[in-house]
C-alpha cells in the first residue's frame, strides 16, 4: 500500500511540472475570464503594437517555419507547438519569454487575454 | 636559417592561440545566452563589462533580457571566473567607463579595422555581432584568421 502511495505520488509530481501548450490556452482564458479568439491572436502576433517589432518581425508571419532574430540574425526554431513540441512545455519558459517579448514589442505587459488569442492561433496553425 | 625556423614556428602558433578561446562549460550561461545571440567567450570582456551588463539585463542593448535572480547570479559568477586577462586589452571607454559591447572594445577594432562598412552591412553579415557569418569556427572559440571567410 505504501508502494503505491509513493508511485502515485511520483506519476502525481512528473505530470505537474510537464505542461502541454493546451495548459497555458486554458490558464490565461481562465485569468482573462474569457474566451480566446485565434482571429484577434492573429492579428495580434503579425502586427505591430506600438514598439519598433511586432512578435513576427522574429517568429515569422508563419510561425510553424523557423525565424531569425530580428537583430542579431540567431536562428529560432518555430513557435507552433504543431511543428515544435518543444515549445509550451515548461511555465518558467513560458512566462520568461511572455514577459520580456511583451516588453519589447508592447513596452508593457501582455493581458491575459493577449496571451490567450496568442496561444490560441498558435494551437490552430498545422 | 636554421634557427629561424623553429622561431617563426613559434610565432605563427602563438599569434593562432591569441586568436582562439578556450570555451568553459556552463548550462545555465549557455542556454540562457545564446538563446538570441551566440554565447560570446567570457575571455572578451574584463569582469567589470560583464559585472555592469549582468546588473541590467531588462534594458540588454534594447531588449528585455531578464533572467530569474538565481540563475542570473550563477553565470555572473561563471563569467567573472573565466573574464578577460592581459590579451583582452582595454575593455573601457575614454571616460574610463567599462564597456559593454565586445565590437567596442580595443581588441575588436584593431582586428577587424581593414573592414569597410559596406561589408558589415551585407545581408548574409548585418551586424558586427554575428561573429559566425564570417568567423566559420567561433561555435568552437577559433577566432583565426585562417577560418575566416567573408561571404558574399
Amino acid at each position: 500500500m505504501r508502494y503505491l502511495l509513493i508511485i502515485a505520488a511520483t506519476l502525481f509530481a512528473a505530470t505537474a511540472s510537464a505542461e502541454t501548450p493546451r495548459d497555458f490556452l486554458t490558464r490565461f482564458e481562465k485569468e482573462a475570464g474569457a474566451a480566446a479568439s485565434a482571429q484577434r491572436g492573429a492579428r495580434f502576433f503579425t502586427s505591430k503594437q506600438g514598439g519598433e517589432w511586432s512578435c513576427s518581425s522574429c517568429h515569422t508571419d508563419k510561425p510553424t517555419q523557423a525565424g531569425r532574430h530580428a537583430k542579431t540574425e540567431k536562428a529560432i526554431t518555430p513557435l507552433a507547438p504543431a511543428a515544435n513540441a518543444e515549445r509550451f512545455t515548461d511555465a518558467a519558459k513560458v512566462d520568461k519569454w511572455f514577459r520580456r517579448n511583451c516588453n519589447d514589442t508592447l513596452n508593457r505587459v501582455c493581458s491575459a487575454q493577449e496571451k490567450a488569442d496568442v496561444m490560441a492561433w498558435l494551437l490552430s496553425l498545422r | 636559417m636554421k634557427k629561424l625556423l623553429p622561431a617563426t614556428l613559434l610565432l605563427v602558433a602563438l599569434t593562432a592561440q591569441a586568436d582562439s578561446y578556450s570555451l568553459p562549460k556552463h548550462a545555465a550561461f549557455e542556454e540562457e545566452c545564446s538563446s538570441c545571440h551566440m554565447a560570446y567567450p567570457p575571455q572578451m570582456l574584463h569582469a567589470d563589462s560583464w559585472r555592469a551588463m549582468m546588473g541590467d539585463l531588462s534594458h540588454h542593448f534594447g531588449s528585455d533580457a531578464s533572467i530569474d535572480d538565481q540563475r542570473r547570479v550563477a553565470i555572473t559568477n561563471f563569467l567573472l571566473a573565466h573574464a578577460g586577462g592581459r590579451k583582452t586589452g582595454d575593455t573601457r571607454d575614454a571616460q574610463g567607463k567599462p564597456l559593454l559591447r565586445i565590437t567596442q572594445t580595443a581588441r575588436f577594432e584593431k582586428k577587424h579595422r581593414e573592414l569597410p562598412t559596406a561589408t558589415w552591412q551585407r545581408a548574409s553579415i548585418k551586424s558586427p555581432a554575428n561573429c559566425a557569418a564570417c568567423h566559420t569556427r567561433a561555435a568552437a572559440g577559433e577566432y583565426s584568421e585562417r577560418w575566416v571567410q567573408i561571404p558574399k
